[in-house]
Protein backbone atom coordinates (compact mmCIF):
# COMPACT_ATOMS: atom_id res chain seq x y z
CA UNK A 1 0.00 0.00 0.00
CA UNK A 2 2.31 2.33 0.91
CA UNK A 3 4.74 1.36 -1.40
CA UNK A 4 2.68 3.00 -3.99
CA UNK A 5 3.23 6.48 -2.91
CA UNK A 6 6.47 8.45 -2.36
CA UNK A 7 7.89 8.93 0.96
CA UNK A 8 5.75 6.70 2.56
CA UNK A 9 2.89 8.34 2.30
CA UNK A 10 -0.12 6.62 3.16
CA UNK A 11 -3.96 7.58 2.12
CA UNK A 12 -4.30 7.68 6.24
CA UNK A 13 -1.73 9.85 6.38
CA UNK A 14 -2.72 12.41 3.63
CA UNK A 15 -6.25 12.23 5.15
CA UNK A 16 -5.15 13.38 8.33
CA UNK A 17 -3.13 16.33 6.30
CA UNK A 18 -5.72 17.28 4.35
CA UNK A 19 -8.21 17.04 7.63
CA UNK A 20 -6.03 19.23 9.96
CA UNK A 21 -5.57 21.85 7.36
CA UNK A 22 -9.19 22.02 6.32
CA UNK A 23 -9.99 24.71 9.25
CA UNK A 24 -7.24 27.13 7.26
CA UNK A 25 -8.53 26.69 4.22
CA UNK A 26 -11.99 27.00 5.35
CA UNK A 27 -10.69 30.22 7.03
CA UNK A 28 -8.56 31.90 4.66
CA UNK A 29 -11.65 30.54 1.87
CA UNK A 30 -14.39 32.92 4.08
CA UNK A 31 -12.14 35.61 4.57
CA UNK A 32 -11.69 35.60 0.68
CA UNK A 33 -15.12 35.50 -0.02
CA UNK A 34 -16.36 38.13 2.60
CA UNK A 35 -18.21 35.00 5.13
CA UNK A 36 -16.91 36.32 7.98
CA UNK A 37 -18.91 38.72 10.39
CA UNK A 38 -18.21 42.31 10.59
CA UNK A 39 -16.34 41.99 13.58
CA UNK A 40 -13.68 39.41 11.24
CA UNK A 41 -10.93 39.44 14.36
CA UNK A 42 -12.84 37.78 16.71
CA UNK A 43 -14.24 35.18 14.28
CA UNK A 44 -10.15 34.36 13.25
CA UNK A 45 -9.32 34.22 17.27
CA UNK A 46 -12.46 31.62 17.92
CA UNK A 47 -11.60 29.74 14.65
CA UNK A 48 -7.93 29.63 15.36
CA UNK A 49 -8.46 28.50 19.09
CA UNK A 50 -10.84 25.98 18.01
CA UNK A 51 -8.79 24.26 15.28
CA UNK A 52 -5.85 24.38 17.94
CA UNK A 53 -7.85 22.86 20.86
CA UNK A 54 -9.55 20.10 18.81
CA UNK A 55 -5.93 19.19 16.89
CA UNK A 56 -4.17 19.16 20.52
CA UNK A 57 -7.07 16.53 21.53
CA UNK A 58 -6.45 14.81 18.48
CA UNK A 59 -2.47 14.13 19.00
CA UNK A 60 -3.56 12.89 22.69
CA UNK A 61 -6.00 10.62 21.16
CA UNK A 62 -3.47 8.73 19.19
CA UNK A 63 -1.87 6.58 22.19
CA UNK A 64 -5.30 5.92 23.33
CA UNK A 65 -6.48 4.41 20.12
CA UNK A 66 -3.12 2.70 20.15
CA UNK A 67 -3.92 1.26 23.45
CA UNK A 68 -7.71 0.61 23.06
CA UNK A 69 -7.90 -0.72 19.68
CA UNK A 70 -3.92 -1.64 18.98
CA UNK A 71 -3.89 0.07 15.71
CA UNK A 72 -0.04 0.95 15.76
CA UNK A 73 0.07 3.16 12.39
CA UNK A 74 -1.88 5.54 14.22
CA UNK A 75 1.50 6.68 15.62
CA UNK A 76 2.77 7.76 12.40
CA UNK A 77 0.11 11.12 12.45
CA UNK A 78 0.96 11.87 16.19
CA UNK A 79 3.95 14.35 15.58
CA UNK A 80 1.81 16.11 12.74
CA UNK A 81 -1.25 16.42 14.70
CA UNK A 82 0.70 17.87 17.61
CA UNK A 83 2.72 20.60 14.94
CA UNK A 84 -0.59 21.28 13.77
CA UNK A 85 -1.94 21.89 16.75
CA UNK A 86 0.72 24.19 17.26
CA UNK A 87 0.16 25.99 14.36
CA UNK A 88 -3.08 26.88 14.84
CA UNK A 89 -2.11 27.84 18.62
CA UNK A 90 0.86 30.65 16.87
CA UNK A 91 -1.93 32.12 14.87
CA UNK A 92 -4.59 32.14 17.85
CA UNK A 93 -1.94 34.04 19.58
CA UNK A 94 -0.77 36.10 17.02
CA UNK A 95 -4.54 37.26 16.23
CA UNK A 96 -4.68 38.34 19.45
CA UNK A 97 -0.86 40.01 20.29
CA UNK A 98 -0.78 41.73 16.84
CA UNK A 99 -4.55 41.94 14.87
CA UNK A 100 -6.45 42.44 18.26
CA UNK A 101 -4.62 44.41 19.94
CA UNK A 102 -1.71 45.60 17.87
CA UNK A 103 1.07 44.37 20.23
CA UNK A 104 0.15 47.24 22.29
CA UNK A 105 1.56 45.44 25.83
CA UNK A 106 0.42 48.24 27.97
CA UNK A 107 -3.19 47.63 26.78
CA UNK A 108 -2.37 43.59 26.68
CA UNK A 109 -0.47 43.97 30.55
CA UNK A 110 -3.60 46.27 32.02
CA UNK A 111 -6.34 43.37 30.32
CA UNK A 112 -4.08 40.23 31.34
CA UNK A 113 -4.53 41.27 34.81
CA UNK A 114 -8.40 40.80 34.68
CA UNK A 115 -8.76 38.16 32.29
CA UNK A 116 -7.60 35.11 33.81
CA UNK A 117 -8.02 32.87 30.94
CA UNK A 118 -5.68 34.88 28.54
CA UNK A 119 -2.81 34.16 30.70
CA UNK A 120 -4.07 30.43 31.13
CA UNK A 121 -4.13 30.10 27.34
CA UNK A 122 -0.64 31.71 26.86
CA UNK A 123 0.73 29.36 29.65
CA UNK A 124 -0.87 26.34 27.63
CA UNK A 125 0.94 28.33 24.22
CA UNK A 126 4.43 28.63 26.13
CA UNK A 127 4.50 24.77 26.58
CA UNK A 128 3.74 23.75 23.24
CA UNK A 129 7.05 25.83 22.03
CA UNK A 130 9.78 23.80 23.45
CA UNK A 131 7.79 20.13 22.67
CA UNK A 132 7.30 21.76 18.89
CA UNK A 133 10.75 22.35 18.82
CA UNK A 134 11.93 19.26 19.86
CA UNK A 135 9.51 16.99 17.57
CA UNK A 136 12.39 16.15 15.55
CA UNK A 137 13.82 12.97 14.92
CA UNK A 138 16.66 14.88 16.28
CA UNK A 139 15.97 16.56 18.93
CA UNK A 140 14.27 12.94 20.42
CA UNK A 141 17.93 11.05 19.52
CA UNK A 142 19.15 14.14 21.43
CA UNK A 143 17.07 13.93 24.42
CA UNK A 144 16.65 10.34 24.76
CA UNK A 145 14.77 9.62 28.07
CA UNK A 146 14.51 13.12 28.75
CA UNK A 147 11.96 13.49 26.01
CA UNK A 148 9.72 11.73 26.95
CA UNK A 149 9.35 13.44 30.37
CA UNK A 150 9.58 16.74 28.09
CA UNK A 151 6.68 15.63 26.02
CA UNK A 152 4.76 14.51 29.03
CA UNK A 153 4.10 18.16 29.38
CA UNK A 154 1.70 17.60 26.37
CA UNK A 155 -0.91 16.77 29.26
CA UNK A 156 -0.66 19.74 31.71
CA UNK A 157 -1.13 22.23 28.28
CA UNK A 158 -4.61 20.40 27.81
CA UNK A 159 -5.90 20.79 30.82
CA UNK A 160 -5.03 24.36 30.03
CA UNK A 161 -6.56 24.31 26.95
CA UNK A 162 -9.87 23.31 28.09
CA UNK A 163 -9.82 25.72 31.18
CA UNK A 164 -8.99 28.41 29.03
CA UNK A 165 -11.91 27.14 26.75
CA UNK A 166 -14.14 26.81 29.75
CA UNK A 167 -13.54 30.60 30.72
CA UNK A 168 -14.14 32.27 27.72
CA UNK A 169 -17.57 31.09 27.11
CA UNK A 170 -20.35 34.09 28.24
CA UNK A 171 -22.61 31.45 30.03
CA UNK A 172 -22.93 28.12 28.35
CA UNK A 173 -20.29 25.67 28.79
CA UNK A 174 -21.75 22.57 27.56
CA UNK A 175 -19.59 21.95 24.93
CA UNK A 176 -16.30 22.98 26.18
CA UNK A 177 -17.68 20.27 29.08
CA UNK A 178 -17.93 17.62 26.25
CA UNK A 179 -14.26 18.40 25.19
CA UNK A 180 -12.79 18.22 28.85
CA UNK A 181 -14.58 15.00 29.19
CA UNK A 182 -12.98 13.70 26.16
CA UNK A 183 -9.96 14.88 27.34
CA UNK A 184 -9.91 13.18 30.89
CA UNK A 185 -11.31 10.11 29.29
CA UNK A 186 -7.85 10.22 27.17
CA UNK A 187 -5.60 10.95 30.25
CA UNK A 188 -7.56 8.17 31.79
CA UNK A 189 -6.63 5.44 29.51
CA UNK A 190 -3.11 6.42 30.27
CA UNK A 191 -2.95 5.45 33.61
CA UNK A 192 -0.94 2.37 34.05
CA UNK A 193 -3.01 -0.11 35.67
CA UNK A 194 -5.56 1.17 32.87
CA UNK A 195 -3.61 0.46 30.40
CA UNK A 196 -2.23 -2.57 31.40
CA UNK A 197 -6.22 -3.46 31.40
CA UNK A 198 -6.44 -2.83 28.31
CA UNK A 199 -3.23 -3.95 26.64
CA UNK A 200 -3.82 -7.52 28.46
CA UNK A 201 -7.61 -7.43 26.93
CA UNK A 202 -6.05 -7.00 23.49
CA UNK A 203 -3.87 -9.51 23.85
CA UNK A 204 -6.39 -11.95 25.48
CA UNK A 205 -8.00 -11.82 22.30
CA UNK A 206 -5.21 -12.00 19.69
CA UNK A 207 -4.08 -15.36 21.69
CA UNK A 208 -7.43 -16.83 21.64
CA UNK A 209 -8.02 -16.38 18.31
CA UNK A 210 -4.29 -17.77 17.10
CA UNK A 211 -4.30 -20.68 19.57
CA UNK A 212 -7.80 -20.78 21.64
CA UNK A 213 -6.52 -23.87 23.26
CA UNK A 214 -3.26 -23.30 24.57
CA UNK A 215 -2.82 -21.02 27.83
CA UNK A 216 0.72 -21.16 28.04
CA UNK A 217 0.95 -18.88 24.90
CA UNK A 218 -1.14 -16.64 26.11
CA UNK A 219 1.14 -15.74 29.43
CA UNK A 220 4.15 -15.28 27.08
CA UNK A 221 2.51 -12.83 25.26
CA UNK A 222 1.41 -10.60 28.33
CA UNK B 1 -27.86 67.26 22.89
CA UNK B 2 -29.15 67.80 19.79
CA UNK B 3 -30.06 65.03 17.31
CA UNK B 4 -30.12 65.61 13.48
CA UNK B 5 -33.73 65.52 12.52
CA UNK B 6 -33.96 63.74 9.27
CA UNK B 7 -34.18 60.11 8.83
CA UNK B 8 -30.81 58.83 8.44
CA UNK B 9 -31.95 56.45 5.21
CA UNK B 10 -32.44 59.92 3.23
CA UNK B 11 -28.79 61.04 3.97
CA UNK B 12 -26.75 57.58 3.30
CA UNK B 13 -27.88 55.83 0.25
CA UNK B 14 -27.72 52.19 0.69
CA UNK B 15 -25.27 51.14 -1.91
CA UNK B 16 -22.98 53.50 0.05
CA UNK B 17 -23.65 51.14 3.25
CA UNK B 18 -23.06 48.26 0.88
CA UNK B 19 -20.01 49.45 -0.99
CA UNK B 20 -18.21 49.98 2.92
CA UNK B 21 -19.71 46.46 4.09
CA UNK B 22 -17.60 45.05 0.94
CA UNK B 23 -14.69 46.53 1.78
CA UNK B 24 -14.97 45.93 5.94
CA UNK B 25 -15.24 42.29 4.74
CA UNK B 26 -12.21 42.37 2.12
CA UNK B 27 -10.09 43.95 5.44
CA UNK B 28 -10.49 40.92 7.54
CA UNK B 29 -9.02 38.75 4.54
CA UNK B 30 -5.82 41.33 4.28
CA UNK B 31 -5.18 41.15 8.16
CA UNK B 32 -5.33 37.10 8.00
CA UNK B 33 -2.83 37.35 4.80
CA UNK B 34 -0.88 39.86 6.62
CA UNK B 35 -0.63 37.54 9.12
CA UNK B 36 -0.02 34.38 7.38
CA UNK B 37 2.42 36.52 5.47
CA UNK B 38 4.57 36.90 8.65
CA UNK B 39 4.32 32.86 9.03
CA UNK B 40 5.91 32.46 5.60
CA UNK B 41 3.12 31.36 3.88
CA UNK B 42 2.41 33.10 0.58
CA UNK B 43 -0.70 35.94 1.30
CA UNK B 44 -2.81 35.77 -1.28
CA UNK B 45 -3.08 39.18 -2.51
CA UNK B 46 0.90 39.61 -2.59
CA UNK B 47 2.04 43.26 -0.94
CA UNK B 48 -1.43 45.01 -0.54
CA UNK B 49 -1.81 42.10 2.42
CA UNK B 50 1.12 43.44 3.91
CA UNK B 51 -0.54 46.90 5.60
CA UNK B 52 -3.55 45.70 7.46
CA UNK B 53 -4.70 48.82 9.02
CA UNK B 54 -8.24 49.92 7.94
CA UNK B 55 -8.37 53.16 9.41
CA UNK B 56 -12.38 53.36 8.46
CA UNK B 57 -14.26 54.75 6.30
CA UNK B 58 -12.00 57.56 5.25
CA UNK B 59 -8.77 54.61 3.75
CA UNK B 60 -11.59 53.24 1.49
CA UNK B 61 -10.24 52.93 -1.93
CA UNK B 62 -12.25 53.04 -5.26
CA UNK B 63 -16.22 54.09 -5.23
CA UNK B 64 -16.75 55.51 -1.66
CA UNK B 65 -16.36 58.99 -0.78
CA UNK B 66 -14.30 59.68 1.55
CA UNK B 67 -17.31 60.47 4.63
CA UNK B 68 -19.59 58.53 3.06
CA UNK B 69 -21.66 58.56 6.61
CA UNK B 70 -20.79 62.36 6.85
CA UNK B 71 -23.53 64.26 8.84
CA UNK B 72 -24.16 60.76 11.08
CA UNK B 73 -22.01 60.90 13.83
CA UNK B 74 -22.91 60.22 17.58
CA UNK B 75 -22.45 63.66 19.77
CA UNK B 76 -18.60 62.44 19.84
CA UNK B 77 -18.05 62.75 16.48
CA UNK B 78 -17.70 58.64 15.41
CA UNK B 79 -19.44 57.71 12.47
CA UNK B 80 -22.33 55.29 12.73
CA UNK B 81 -22.41 51.49 11.78
CA UNK B 82 -24.14 50.70 8.51
CA UNK B 83 -27.09 49.30 7.89
CA UNK B 84 -25.55 46.06 7.39
CA UNK B 85 -23.05 46.05 10.00
CA UNK B 86 -26.05 46.46 12.55
CA UNK B 87 -28.45 43.95 11.12
CA UNK B 88 -26.02 41.32 10.93
CA UNK B 89 -24.04 41.13 13.81
CA UNK B 90 -26.76 40.19 16.93
CA UNK B 91 -26.94 38.77 19.70
CA UNK B 92 -30.51 37.36 19.83
CA UNK B 93 -30.22 33.93 21.37
CA UNK B 94 -33.62 33.15 21.08
CA UNK B 95 -32.95 32.74 17.74
CA UNK B 96 -29.13 31.21 18.00
CA UNK B 97 -26.22 31.91 19.66
CA UNK B 98 -24.59 32.79 16.28
CA UNK B 99 -24.47 36.57 15.84
CA UNK B 100 -24.31 36.31 11.76
CA UNK B 101 -27.28 33.69 11.25
CA UNK B 102 -29.82 35.39 13.56
CA UNK B 103 -30.83 37.79 10.33
CA UNK B 104 -31.57 35.09 8.27
CA UNK B 105 -33.21 33.30 10.69
CA UNK B 106 -35.38 35.95 12.05
CA UNK B 107 -36.45 36.50 8.38
CA UNK B 108 -40.12 36.69 8.49
CA UNK B 109 -40.99 36.24 11.87
CA UNK B 110 -44.19 37.75 12.29
CA UNK B 111 -44.49 40.89 13.94
CA UNK B 112 -47.99 42.14 13.51
CA UNK B 113 -50.53 42.29 15.52
CA UNK B 114 -48.53 43.25 18.29
CA UNK B 115 -49.27 43.95 22.07
CA UNK B 116 -47.48 46.02 24.63
CA UNK B 117 -49.30 45.18 27.89
CA UNK B 118 -48.36 47.58 30.32
CA UNK B 119 -49.55 47.24 34.02
CA UNK B 120 -48.45 46.23 37.37
CA UNK B 121 -48.12 48.91 40.09
CA UNK B 122 -49.83 51.82 37.85
CA UNK B 123 -52.81 53.79 38.04
CA UNK B 124 -53.48 53.17 34.39
CA UNK B 125 -53.14 49.80 32.65
CA UNK B 126 -53.05 49.71 29.77
CA UNK B 127 -52.73 47.62 26.13
CA UNK B 128 -50.71 49.37 23.28
CA UNK B 129 -50.27 48.14 19.62
CA UNK B 130 -47.00 49.61 17.56
CA UNK B 131 -49.21 52.19 16.09
CA UNK B 132 -50.26 53.32 19.59
CA UNK B 133 -46.18 53.53 20.82
CA UNK B 134 -45.61 55.47 17.50
CA UNK B 135 -48.07 58.45 19.00
CA UNK B 136 -45.33 58.72 21.88
CA UNK B 137 -43.44 60.59 19.05
CA UNK B 138 -40.18 59.31 16.72
CA UNK B 139 -37.30 60.83 17.25
CA UNK B 140 -33.40 59.56 15.95
CA UNK B 141 -31.64 58.86 18.37
CA UNK B 142 -27.80 57.78 17.23
CA UNK B 143 -26.41 56.07 20.83
CA UNK B 144 -23.25 53.87 21.13
CA UNK B 145 -24.11 50.50 22.07
CA UNK B 146 -21.46 48.62 23.84
CA UNK B 147 -22.03 44.56 24.12
CA UNK B 148 -20.09 42.93 27.27
CA UNK B 149 -18.40 40.91 24.93
CA UNK B 150 -16.35 44.13 24.15
CA UNK B 151 -17.55 44.96 20.97
CA UNK B 152 -19.27 48.43 19.83
CA UNK B 153 -21.54 50.14 17.56
CA UNK B 154 -22.89 53.48 16.82
CA UNK B 155 -26.61 53.15 16.02
CA UNK B 156 -29.17 55.76 14.77
CA UNK B 157 -32.83 54.14 16.09
CA UNK B 158 -36.12 56.16 15.99
CA UNK B 159 -38.15 55.77 19.15
CA UNK B 160 -39.08 57.96 21.82
CA UNK B 161 -38.86 58.25 25.85
CA UNK B 162 -39.68 55.39 27.96
CA UNK B 163 -41.00 57.99 30.28
CA UNK B 164 -43.44 59.41 28.09
CA UNK B 165 -45.05 55.83 28.33
CA UNK B 166 -44.60 55.61 32.16
CA UNK B 167 -46.15 59.17 32.43
CA UNK B 168 -49.62 57.69 30.77
CA UNK B 169 -49.73 54.95 32.85
CA UNK B 170 -49.50 56.58 35.92
CA UNK B 171 -46.70 54.78 38.09
CA UNK B 172 -48.07 54.51 41.91
CA UNK B 173 -45.76 55.59 44.63
CA UNK B 174 -44.98 52.56 45.61
CA UNK B 175 -43.56 51.57 42.08
CA UNK B 176 -39.31 51.37 42.08
CA UNK B 177 -38.56 49.22 39.10
CA UNK B 178 -39.86 48.36 36.12
CA UNK B 179 -39.74 44.59 34.50
CA UNK B 180 -39.73 44.39 30.76
CA UNK B 181 -40.77 41.09 29.27
CA UNK B 182 -39.72 39.52 25.73
CA UNK B 183 -42.22 37.48 23.35
CA UNK B 184 -42.00 33.85 24.65
CA UNK B 185 -42.60 31.79 21.55
CA UNK B 186 -40.76 28.42 21.95
CA UNK B 187 -42.37 27.24 18.11
CA UNK B 188 -40.76 29.63 16.10
CA UNK B 189 -37.98 30.56 18.59
CA UNK B 190 -35.52 27.40 18.43
CA UNK B 191 -33.60 28.86 20.99
CA UNK B 192 -36.20 29.09 23.98
CA UNK B 193 -36.65 25.47 23.22
CA UNK B 194 -33.33 25.05 25.12
CA UNK B 195 -33.15 25.17 29.25
CA UNK B 196 -29.79 26.47 29.38
CA UNK B 197 -31.49 30.13 30.18
CA UNK B 198 -34.57 30.38 31.96
CA UNK B 199 -36.94 31.85 29.10
CA UNK B 200 -38.76 34.51 27.99
CA UNK B 201 -35.93 37.29 28.26
CA UNK B 202 -36.50 39.34 31.87
CA UNK B 203 -35.18 42.91 32.04
CA UNK B 204 -35.25 45.55 34.51
CA UNK B 205 -34.57 49.36 35.35
CA UNK B 206 -34.70 51.00 38.59
CA UNK B 207 -37.60 53.97 38.06
CA UNK B 208 -35.15 56.77 37.92
CA UNK B 209 -33.20 54.65 35.44
CA UNK B 210 -36.15 54.20 33.15
CA UNK B 211 -37.23 57.81 33.21
CA UNK B 212 -33.95 59.16 32.36
CA UNK B 213 -34.36 60.64 29.37
CA UNK B 214 -31.65 59.13 27.68
CA UNK B 215 -33.42 55.51 27.84
CA UNK B 216 -35.59 55.12 24.83
CA UNK B 217 -38.25 52.41 23.31
CA UNK B 218 -37.15 51.98 19.44
CA UNK B 219 -39.01 51.04 17.03
CA UNK B 220 -37.02 51.73 14.28
CA UNK B 221 -33.47 52.00 12.55
CA UNK B 222 -31.77 54.44 9.66
CA UNK B 223 -35.69 55.92 9.42
CA UNK B 224 -37.19 52.32 8.90
CA UNK B 225 -38.74 50.04 10.81
CA UNK B 226 -36.67 47.85 13.07
CA UNK B 227 -35.66 44.76 11.59
CA UNK B 228 -36.61 41.70 13.48
CA UNK B 229 -32.86 40.61 14.34
CA UNK B 230 -32.62 44.03 16.10
CA UNK B 231 -35.76 43.80 18.60
CA UNK B 232 -39.02 44.45 16.25
CA UNK B 233 -41.29 45.99 17.28
CA UNK B 234 -40.04 47.11 19.92
CA UNK B 235 -37.11 47.38 22.05
CA UNK B 236 -35.69 49.02 25.00
CA UNK B 237 -31.99 51.04 24.72
CA UNK B 238 -30.39 52.11 27.63
CA UNK B 239 -26.82 53.32 26.33
CA UNK B 240 -25.30 53.46 29.37
CA UNK B 241 -25.32 49.90 30.51
CA UNK B 242 -24.05 46.92 28.34
CA UNK B 243 -26.63 46.00 25.34
CA UNK B 244 -27.83 42.64 26.97
CA UNK B 245 -29.64 45.38 28.99
CA UNK B 246 -31.59 46.89 25.79
CA UNK B 247 -34.59 43.79 25.98
CA UNK B 248 -35.56 42.91 22.07
CA UNK B 249 -39.16 42.34 20.95
CA UNK B 250 -41.19 43.43 24.38
CA UNK B 251 -44.51 42.22 25.11
CA UNK B 252 -44.84 43.05 28.75
CA UNK B 253 -43.66 46.05 30.65
CA UNK B 254 -44.79 45.80 34.58
CA UNK B 255 -43.90 48.36 37.50
CA UNK B 256 -42.78 46.36 40.71
CA UNK B 257 -41.97 47.53 43.97
CA UNK B 258 -38.94 44.48 44.08
CA UNK B 259 -35.35 44.51 41.99
CA UNK B 260 -36.81 41.83 39.04
CA UNK B 261 -34.24 39.35 38.48
CA UNK B 262 -33.12 39.74 34.74
CA UNK B 263 -32.72 36.78 32.85
CA UNK B 264 -28.83 37.04 32.58
CA UNK B 265 -28.54 37.40 36.47
CA UNK B 266 -30.33 34.27 36.92
CA UNK B 267 -28.12 32.55 34.62
CA UNK B 268 -24.77 33.81 36.17
CA UNK B 269 -25.54 35.80 39.15
CA UNK B 270 -21.61 36.26 39.74
CA UNK B 271 -21.30 37.90 36.39
CA UNK B 272 -23.85 39.91 35.46
CA UNK B 273 -25.57 42.11 37.96
CA UNK B 274 -28.61 44.16 37.68
CA UNK B 275 -26.97 47.56 36.88
CA UNK B 276 -24.79 46.23 34.23
CA UNK B 277 -23.52 49.74 33.76
CA UNK B 278 -20.58 50.31 31.25
CA UNK B 279 -17.44 50.88 33.46
CA UNK B 280 -13.82 49.96 32.42
CA UNK B 281 -12.97 50.11 35.64
CA UNK B 282 -15.15 46.44 36.56
CA UNK B 283 -14.24 43.95 34.87
CA UNK B 284 -16.26 41.43 34.02
CA UNK B 285 -15.24 38.03 36.31
CA UNK B 286 -13.55 36.67 33.85
CA UNK B 287 -11.96 39.83 31.33
CA UNK B 288 -11.67 42.69 31.24
CA UNK B 289 -13.98 45.76 30.35
CA UNK B 290 -11.33 48.53 29.64
CA UNK B 291 -11.26 48.38 25.99
CA UNK B 292 -13.64 47.75 23.31
CA UNK B 293 -13.58 47.05 19.26
CA UNK B 294 -15.73 49.57 17.68
CA UNK B 295 -17.28 47.33 14.54
CA UNK B 296 -15.55 48.56 11.42
CA UNK B 297 -12.43 50.07 12.90
CA UNK B 298 -9.01 48.17 13.30
CA UNK B 299 -7.97 49.42 16.63
CA UNK B 300 -9.28 48.53 20.12
CA UNK B 301 -10.14 51.97 21.89
CA UNK B 302 -10.68 52.90 25.60
CA UNK B 303 -13.93 51.91 27.13
CA UNK B 304 -15.63 55.14 28.65
CA UNK B 305 -17.40 55.38 32.14
CA UNK B 306 -21.11 54.66 31.23
CA UNK B 307 -20.34 54.40 27.61
CA UNK B 308 -19.62 58.01 27.51
CA UNK B 309 -22.73 59.25 28.83
CA UNK B 310 -21.03 59.96 32.70
CA UNK B 311 -22.43 63.62 32.34
CA UNK B 312 -25.81 63.17 31.44
CA UNK B 313 -26.53 59.68 34.12
CA UNK B 314 -23.44 59.87 37.05
CA UNK B 315 -25.64 61.35 39.23
CA UNK B 316 -28.08 58.17 39.35
CA UNK B 317 -25.32 56.08 41.08
CA UNK B 318 -24.21 58.64 43.39
CA UNK B 319 -23.06 57.18 46.50
CA UNK B 320 -23.19 53.39 45.06
CA UNK B 321 -20.18 50.91 45.05
CA UNK B 322 -20.49 50.01 41.27
CA UNK B 323 -17.73 47.34 41.99
CA UNK B 324 -20.74 45.91 44.13
CA UNK B 325 -23.49 46.88 41.87
CA UNK B 326 -22.29 45.71 38.89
Amino acid sequence: MAARFPHRITIFRLAVHLAALAPLVALLWDMWQGNLSVNPIQDITFRTGKAAMVLLTASLAVTPIVIVFGLQRVRKVRRALGLYAFLYAFLHFLTYAWLDYGWDLYLIRLEITEKLYVLVGFAAFLILIPLAITSTKGWQRRLKKRWLQLHKLVYPAGVLVMLHYIWVQKADIRQPLVWTGLLTLLLIVRLPSVRRWFTQRRHRKVAAQRAPHSLSKTKTLI
Amino acid sequence: MSYPKIPASEITPEHLYRSRRRFMKGAGAMAMAALLAACGVPSLKGQEAAEPALSGAGATPGTVPPTPLAGLTDELGDPANTWDEITHYNNFYEFTTKKTKVAQMAEGYPTEPWKVEVGGLVANPRTFDIDDLRKFGEEERIYRLRCVEAWSMVIPWVGFPLARLLKAVEPLSKAKYVRFQAVFDPDRLPGQRSKVYQWPYVEGLRLDEAMHDLTILATGLYGKPLPMQNGAPVRLVVPWKYGFKSIKSIVKIDLVEEMPVSLWMAAAPNEYGFYANVNPEVPHPRWSQRTERRIGERKRRPTLMFNGYAEQVAHLYANMDLRKNF
